[in-house]
């Protein structure tokens, strides 16, 4: 039997932009209506994410990536909907003491994320203490339990973020969100902006965390080297849609929505020398005007007639392996 | 383009040094950059931030602006030096036969600037040509990039394009003059990946077919193992290791250059990453000697004195006191 989901979620959708202003309705009554401007960010999105486990979100700038873990993490709350946190809906947990610090989040900057005029020892003691997490007398030796935890000298205790690089910022912003014991950690590009060997630190840093404490991750990021290497799962997003997920193993082998293949093909990877390049043609289209039918299809290279017109849902092809793609219908 | 085969180096910068004179000190940013660059070559060349890739590039095209300053040495583009040259000549070159793209294409392109004007504009700064033949150029130009509706992109703003597009106009821009020598800082990093891809093939098929040498700056050894010839690795201002890509990602010299390369996660292993312990140091505060010595698994008493960059084989140079003979591999 499976152990049950930390995180699920059933039929997530975000919705970004202006609701009808006072014209729009009026022109609406008559039936002149212009459509509102609205982004459609992430649309019916489903997904669990079981304890101890690493799932990676990947996709391109706009696919809704970041979005579905601001909802996961409580920040941006879904438009439609729901996310249960051990089978319990998050909204009723949002009133609970204590609740709500289950799922914390590292962002992909940290020069942005971290308050300039707090010091180390403050950035990391301060959400414990407000939510009586630790006892006052014992705040100290647990900043410091967590700073050695994280890789950060001791001596640093008293400086301020800004004197501090990108890693170890990182590290500062990693500190800080295990100081309230979450179970989940959903990391937004943390380690994109790192240089190589930095990475490496913060990738290795993940990764002892998890065995040490059995922390969970929603692992997001462009950089699918580096999903492929943490995760155990991953989910594949293109226009605010899952197209494929499955084992991270498996998918990065055998790839089977065609936009994961182009995706796949397009990584530079050391092995590849002079590598000439037969990257996919064009952009992604605007969310505010997606098209109609397979959203990836002005793009693929197999698309036919009813990727124009009907969406693909999302259906399980193999063991625990899903895709959304017509051509599964026919298999080769 | 020409049809004699040329074998004079297109680039070449001999030991240039970069200095910047801040309240808080002097910073060698480029201490002693050698590098050459044959017509249709590409050069990747490699560091992380603080290299002092980046400061070479604005060097060798001669960007450098208070309070930092060239103080020594040499860049020859076809020849001609560059070092010291009047800043009318060095306008005259820039552009024409010495070109640059930045990571962010709006350093290159002006926001308030239909493209047309922007590409005409570069084009009759260099060239005695009328209107309607620039344009026609221009066009010309866009599409070799592979931008399509032409017409359409020529009368737009940046504003209204994508940013993998942006890119393409800041290289087509680059190449309309079919420069010798482009000089290209992180144009890819920005992009998504099925973006970069369709630079990355661009950027090779021009320099292939016209003979113009590319210097790839970047942080991403991936990229450059997929389009070099050859590789040089900078680290605190210098260079490190140059080579063949083949000899340099496959048997690195300098215990740097392993331990970038094995930082890298390698598919379909999900072991520890190997990782380099510290950070780059300030240049302000440059360990005598060897300026990696302090991260290296390999220091030794020697390496308090400055190693020199020294051959090891053809084409290749290591600066190292302990080279790595490499026997096993390191991915």
């Amino acid at each position: 039997m499976k152990p049950p989901a930390l995180i699920e979620a059933h039929g997530l959708s975000k919705v970004f932009g202006e609701g009808q202003d006072l014209v729009g309705r009026v022109l609406s009554r008559f039936g002149l209506e212009r459509p509102p401007r609205q982004v459609h960010a992430v649309e019916d999105v489903s997904l669990a994410i079981r304890e101890g486990e690493v799932v990676g979100v990947v996709g391109e700038s706009g696919c809704g990536k970041s979005t579905l873990g601001r909802m996961i993490a409580d920040i941006l709350r879904p438009t439609t909907g729901e996310i249960l946190h051990r089978g319990r809906p998050l909204g009723a947990r949002r009133r609970e003491k204590g609740a709500g610090l289950a799922v914390q989040m590292i962002f992909q900057d940290p020069f942005s994320s971290l308050n300039p005029r707090k010091r180390v020892g403050d950035l990391i003691g301060e959400a414990p203490r407000v939510h009586g997490i630790v006892a006052a007398d014992e705040l100290d030796d647990y900043v410091e339990s967590l700073m050695e935890r994280c890789g950060i000298d001791l001596a640093y205790k008293g400086r301020f973020a800004h004197q501090f690089s990108g890693g170890q910022r990182q590290r500062i912003g990693i500190a800080r969100a295990l100081a309230v014991k979450p179970e989940l950690l959903v990391c937004d590009e943390a380690v994109s902006a790192l240089d190589v060997s930095i990475q490496a630190q913060i990738v290795n840093l993940f990764m002892d965390l998890r065995e040490e404490l059995g922390l969970t991750y929603l692992f997001i990021s462009h950089d699918l080297g580096v999903v492929e290497h943490v995760c155990d799962r991953v989910l594949v997003m293109y226009l605010g849609r899952i197209v494929e997920s499955g084992p991270a193993a498996e998918l990065f082998r055998a790839p089977s929505h065609p936009y994961t293949r182009a995706l796949l093909a397009g990584v530079p990877r050391i092995e590849r020398r002079r590598t000439v390049y037969a990257p996919i043609e064009g952009d992604m289209p605007s969310p505010l005007a997606p098209p109609p039918g397979c959203r990836f299809h002005p793009r693929c290279p197999l698309a036919t007639a009813r990727c124009r017109a009907e969406a693909p849902a999302l259906r399980e092809i193999a063991p625990g392996r899903l895709s959304a793609c017509h051509l599964d219908d026919t298999p080769a | 383009m020409t049809g004699a085969v040329d074998t004079a180096p297109a680039l070449q910068v001999s030991d240039l040094r970069t200095a910047f004179f801040t309240d808080a000190g002097r910073l060698d940013v480029v201490d002693g950059v050698s590098l050459s660059l044959r017509r249709g070559e590409i050069l990747g060349l490699v560091g992380e931030s603080g290299s002092g890739k980046t400061m070479t590039g604005f060097s060798i095209t001669g960007l450098i602006e208070p309070p930092g300053r060239i103080v020594g040495g040499s860049v020859r583009l076809a020849g001609e030096e560059l070092v010291g040259a009047d800043r009318a000549r060095l306008r005259a070159l820039r552009g024409r036969r010495i070109a640059m793209v930045f990571q962010d294409p709006m350093m290159t392109l002006n926001p308030v600037l239909r493209i047309e004007t922007q590409m005409t504009d570069a084009l009759r700064a260099h060239e005695r040509i009328g209107r309607a033949a620039a344009r026609a150029r221009a066009r010309d130009a866009l599409v070799e990039v592979g931008i399509a509706a032409p017409d359409e992109r020529l009368r737009a703003y940046p504003h209204e394009l994508s940013g993998g597009m942006r890119q393409r106009v800041a290289i087509a821009i680059a190449l309309l003059h079919q420069p010798d020598v482009v000089i290209a800082d992180e144009p890819t990093t920005a992009l998504d990946v099925t973006i970069q891809g369709q630079i990355l093939a661009l950027v090779q098929r021009l320099c292939r077919e016209r003979g113009t040498g590319l210097v790839w700056i970047t942080h991403d050894l991936a990229v450059v193992a997929g389009i070099a010839d050859r590789i040089a690795v900078m680290y605190a201002g210098r260079i490190v290791e140059e080579g063949p890509v083949d000899d340099v990602l496959d048997r690195p010299a300098h215990p740097y250059t392993r331990g970038l390369i094995a930082s890298v996660p390698v598919p379909g292993r999900r072991e520890r990453l190997p990782q380099v312990p510290g950070r780059m140091p300030s240049l302000l505060e440059l360990p005598p000697g060897c300026a990696f010595a302090p991260r290296c698994a390999y220091a030794a008493e020697a390496c308090l004195a400055r190693p020199d960059l020294v051959p090891v084989g053809p084409g290749r140079a290591v600066r190292c006191h302990y080279p790595l003979v490499e026997t096993e591999a390191v991915r």
